[in-house]
């Protein structure tokens, strides 16, 4: 179409283009838009978002490619702040920065994403089956769960009374099949009668309203034994994960939506590789939950917009996939959101910020970088739902700090915000040391609450555990500057133990492979049994030390070798195999002292650990 | 100023051609003119200097009544009023078709230097692409022989993988690079395969050298060769990936060939990407380059890959040298964050004579996983390639005692160390450059060297896989004089 045609305005109503630079529009007149309101630009339709009104002239985002687009060309608001869809069809899906379905996108416009209109979010033609839950008639209050319908095997879906609507219920579906256009249920308010559907829209920018916020007192157990059982996670509760290229992020946050003990995960691939987003697409279906023992695609709800993608797209990822956190929340699901990477999304706010010509702040990023990243963690929490359900969103970033460096603006600011913090340690990665989380740089403000849950449900003794144990590893950090002055065997008998024991709890414990199909998962029990047997060795080291045999004879001793393959041989749910491996620590242990000792040596010593 | 509107009325979808007379502004790469209309963002322009000589350009950023043009060849000689201005209306594109690029030399702006026609067969296509759909694409899985110890055996290339080298000025890079062109095309068949080579700011006689290599080697005629050399204008540097990308998505994607591109040097890239964008006044990050320095090559390495429904695929090895061996550079950084993986060449193997001087330590190939164990390679591969490199980061690390220390005050373990660290460099990495190793050969070296070590640091292979691959013929490991008694 000639450009001239374009500019013709048929009602005079729509505003027209006055400049484009990249992602950033202006337009005007402005009077005609919202902040924060969605645009449609050009013939093509092209998606965008109102940022800034002055002078009367309106800057826009456009979260497409803007290739093409010229002065003169119409910009027509849509009445609506930039929003999601809301309702079933989520679950097991993957959508880019803006919601659009990949799937459908793929459909329309074969292997590589074009720009332009697309259809809906969510499948108008897809029928649901719907079971009432109440009956017409009865009083009616935001969060309240009208009907219950099937998602995926693992999520079933609720029809909630939107936040801000009170009355009665006026009707109510029977049970059967509907699309999500179907008005299912009608309620009856002070504004008259108001239809409700199956679907929603929502504002991505704005939170949506919860009952009460609770303290996190929960672990979220993440089958990771360097984060359950030193650096714990809790239900609601906050973490990153900070590393530079090749530490692992990516797989972490990956281990952790395949294991985390959460009702449904919402991934974000945040300006990361396309390659990474399939091979979730490849794996998810595959991967069995070890909780419902369905696939794991239908808990995960994926927001993908790589690297290649539109900058703008992004930025707002992060929002969507909050959004559809917090919905899922208020139906009573606890969900987990993995972010990566937050310093992608930062680099876009950077971007956005650039184009706008505001003046920056540290590193050329927006000086409200911080209060950006502050306003996405705080949507994490556990609450009571405004049902009165609990729910909770688990909120874990991943960061990636430029040259590995801690100290630049995004790491600095996320460590404000977050309760746990996994730093991802360069030389352990390079050392294939997986995961390359560095336990002296790490974090966690949850160990104490969560204290109380390990000592009722796993063992009494879990504190005193990861305390020694982590004491050890920091002792090992003090004598490893020695040794890598003088060598391991400049040091004395006692001190060597030291050395040997953190051995023990960095290979065969805080070690763990992603790819080895038992290692890759450990439960809480597994957890407790195998740091116990591990502390148990440690213990009788201290006798061999005491009784002046050389340390070596104790770690080349043949149970050794079964320690070390604890982890890849047992999964924990039988406690039976770990006593046994104590059982016959103890046995070759007192042989070596025994030998030493001679005849006097009494038989059964150090039993009295178990 | 005058306005000349296209007389072809015959106009193109996305917007009229338009010719002005004059500039009102030079500075650097950039022009800037006013009083236009109908200009579109990012599309292809044409100034026509007072010379007569026609250069290429695009729109940096449009306004109502001006245009910023970023001018490809530079805007020495251009004069402000007699200068013409050409916008095409339609983005910068890139005529492609098998016939008319394979075999053939352009130059950074994808015009023939080889004495050839332009390409003509085909449809033009937008130079900048268009993402792929994360759904579209298929998880890279095929493993490609490289023949180069250091590459098959730890840090396995896969087939749609984008694995940069990371260099530094003066290291062998070229010559690596030109190995794994020769070699890696073995294992495919002859009509099938396809290698683009986009080079960036090289030098005349490295280009050259790659010519020659290819040559050589019989694979020409299978050769795209996109050429903006080092005394070529800069900015057009940010044209020739994008050009030579294209063509490999073409072959790729509609011809259904295994394209290897090789995008030499990323560095003078990102320089030219920071002098534009100094010279339009933007706020720099780190190190003076832009703040989209990471999106802006992330459109870029992301053309690379498989896609479900179509046979071909893009392997992308882009080269870089790290300005002062610097990792934390942001061009090594941001490239490693987007990249599956880099290859790391260092000076000091390479003082050591060692070639190619791959240090396998700070190297990562991120989809060797999916690539290796068996029926891919072997099942041994992947314990083996832990055990190499747990073993040959503790030899380092005893290397640094051993300079403080002195050898002799070593343990006997150590010792071993230190002698496994050299066996590891003189025969696993080493190797000529026209020596391929299969990768049999590749692993059983491998573990020829994992059992010179005293058999309980060998703690990441399998009792089973030292058996039947560590002593394949029954013969014992020797075991030598050892510190400590074995283990009952």
């Amino acid at each position: 179409m000639s450009g001239k045609r374009n500019t013709r305005l048929p009602d005079g109503q729509d505003a027209r283009i006055i400049m484009v630079s990249g992602p950033v529009v202006r337009a005007m007149p402005a009077s005609g838009f919202a902040m924060n309101e969605m645009v449609a630009v050009g013939p093509e339709q092209l998606v965008g978002e109102v940022i800034g009104l002055e002078k009367g002239i309106a800057t826009i985002q456009v979260f497409e490619d803007t290739t093409g687009v010229r002065p003169g060309t119409p910009v027509r608001g849509l009445g609506l702040p930039l929003f999601v869809e809301l309702g079933p069809g989520l679950v097991g899906e993957i959508f880019d920065g803006i919601q659009r379905p990949l799937k459908g996108l793929r459909e329309k416009w074969g292997d590589f994403i074009h720009r332009g209109k697309i259809g809906t979010a969510l499948d108008r033609d897809r029928p649901w089956s719907f079971t009432p839950l109440v009956k017409a008639g009865a009083g009616v209050r935001p969060g309240m769960k009208l009907g219950r319908i099937p998602e995926s095997r693992g999520v079933d879906h609720y029809l909630l009374v939107p936040p801000g609507m009170e009355g009665t219920l006026h009707r109510i579906a029977a049970a059967g099949e509907y699309t999500i256009e179907d008005v299912v249920a009608e309620v009856e308010t002070g504004q008259g009668i108001l239809p409700l559907r199956l679907y929603h829209r929502w504002p991505v920018r704005k939170l949506r309203p919860c009952g009460r916020r609770m303290l996190p007192a929960e672990p979220l157990i993440t089958g990771q034994r360097v984060i359950d059982t030193f650096f714990p996670l809790a239900r609601g509760g906050t973490a990153a994960i900070p590393g530079g290229f090749g530490t692992g992020k990516t797989i972490t946050q990956h281990q952790l939506s395949k294991w985390a003990d959460a009702d449904l995960i919402v991934y974000i691939g945040c300006g990361e590789r396309g390659n990474e987003m399939t091979g979730v697409l490849v794996d998810f279906p595959q991967l069995l939950d070890p909780r419902s023992g369905h696939p794991l695609i239908e808990r995960t709800i994926l927001i993908a917009n790589t690297s290649d993608m539109p900058v703008a797209a992004r930025e707002a990822s992060i929002y969507t996939g909050i959004t559809i956190a917090e919905y899922y929340r208020d139906m009573g699901y606890d969900v987990a959101l993995m972010a990566d990477s937050t310093s992608r999304w930062a680099e876009a706010l950077r971007e956005i910020s650039g184009r706008l010509e505001e003046m920056p702040a540290e590193e050329g990023f927006p000086a409200y970088l911080a209060s950006r990243l502050a306003a996405f963690y705080e949507r994490g929490g556990q609450v009571t739902t405004l049902g009165g359900d609990r729910g909770s969103v688990t909120l874990i970033g991943a960061v990636s700090p430029p040259g590995g460096d801690f100290s630049e603006p995004v790491t600095m600011h996320t460590k404000r915000f977050v309760q746990c913090f996994w730093a991802l340690d360069k030389e352990l990665a390079s050392a294939r040391y997986f995961p390359a989380i560095n336990y002296l740089q790490s974090y966690s403000a949850y160990g104490d609450q969560v204290t109380r849950w390990w000592q009722d449900r796993v063992g009494t003794d879990w504190n005193e555990l990861r305390t020694e144990a982590m004491e050890i590893l920091q002792e090992d950090a003090r004598l490893q500057n020695i040794v890598k002055l003088l060598g391991e065997e400049a040091l004395p008998d006692d001190q060597r133990r030291i050395i040997e024991s953190a051995r023990l709890i960095k290979d065969d414990f805080l070690q763990q492979s992603a790819f080895d199909p038992v290692d890759t998962y450990a439960g809480p029990e597994k957890q407790y049994l195998l740091l116990g047997v591990i502390m148990h060795f440690i213990h009788r080291l201290r006798d061999i030390v005491e009784a002046r045999i050389p340390l070596y004879q104790a770690m080349e001793l043949e149970v050794v070798a079964d320690l070390h393959r604890a982890k890849f041989t047992w999964k924990g749910d039988d406690p039976a195999p770990f006593a046994e491996l104590r059982r016959r620590i103890d046995q070759a242990v007192d042989g070596i002292l025994r030998r030493q000792a001679g005849p006097s040596y009494p038989a059964g010593m150090g039993e009295d650990e178990q | 100023m005058n306005e000349f509107p296209d007389s072809n009325q015959d106009r193109r979808p996305s917007g009229p051609e338009l010719e002005y007379l004059g500039i009102d502004s030079v500075s650097g790469p950039l022009i800037v003119i006013r009083g236009i209309s109908e200009v579109g963002f990012a599309e292809r322009v044409e100034v026509t200097g007072p010379d007569g000589a026609v250069r290429q350009g695009r729109v940096l950023s449009v306004s109502e009544e001006a245009a910023v043009i970023e001018v490809f060849q530079g805007t020495s000689g251009l004069s402000q009023p007699g200068s013409r201005v050409r916008f095409t209306g339609r983005p910068f594109e890139f005529i492609v078709s098998k016939e008319d690029v394979l075999g053939r030399i352009f130059d950074g702006l994808g015009r023939p230097l080889d004495g050839g026609p332009a390409p003509y067969n085909g449809e033009p296509r937008n130079i900048n692409g268009y993402p792929i759909n994360p759904v579209a694409r298929a998880y890279p899985r095929d493993f490609i022989q490289t023949g180069i110890s250091a590459i098959d055996g730890m840090n396995t290339l896969v087939r749609g993988q984008k694995l940069p080298i990371f260099s530094g000025s003066g290291l062998p890079h070229n010559r690596l690079a030109a190995q794994i062109v020769r070699q890696a095309r073995l294992l495919t068949g002859e009509e099938r395969f396809a290698v683009v080579f986009g080079a960036m700011g090289v030098r005349h006689d490295e280009a050259e050298g790659f010519r020659r290599g290819f040559e050589e080697s019989g694979v020409l005629k299978n050769v795209a060769m996109f050429l903006n050399l080092a005394d070529d204008s800069t900015v057009e540097r940010l044209i020739t990936p994008r050009i030579a990308l294209t063509a490999a998505e073409f072959l790729a994607f509609e011809e259904g060939m295994h394209v290897l591109v090789i995008l030499t040097d990323m560095t003078n890239y990102c320089e030219a990407l920071r002098e534009v964008a100094t010279s339009k006044g933007e706020v720099p990050s780190r190190k003076g380059y832009p703040g989209y320095l990471y999106s802006d090559l992330a459109s870029i390495y992301e053309r690379a890959g498989r896609l479900t429904d179509r046979p071909g695929s893009v392997t992308q090895i882009p080269i870089l040298t790290m300005p002062d061996d610097d990792i934390t550079h942001p061009i090594p950084d941001l490239t490693g964050y987007i990249t599956e993986g880099q290859i790391v060449l260092e000076r000091a193997l390479a003082q050591k004579g060692i070639y190619p001087p791959i240090n396998v330590l700070p190297s990562l190939s991120r989809l060797m996983s999916d690539g290796i164990g068996e029926k891919r390679t072997r099942e041994d591969h992947r314990n083996l390639s832990s055990q190499l490199y747990a073993a040959y980061a503790r030899a380092r690390q005893v290397q640094r005692l051993a300079a403080i220390v002195g050898e002799e005050e070593l343990s006997l373990t150590d010792k071993r160390y230190l002698e496994f660290a050299r066996a590891f460099e003189h025969r696993f990495l080493a190797q000529k450059d026209n020596e391929e190793r299969t990768i049999f050969s590749t692993l059983d070296l491998g573990w020829e060297l994992a059992m010179l070590l005293p058999p309980q640091e060998l703690t990441r292979v399998r009792e089973e896989e030292v058996e039947k691959y560590g002593r394949p013929h029954g013969k014992t490991a020797d075991t030598g004089d050892q510190e400590q008694p074995a283990a009952p």
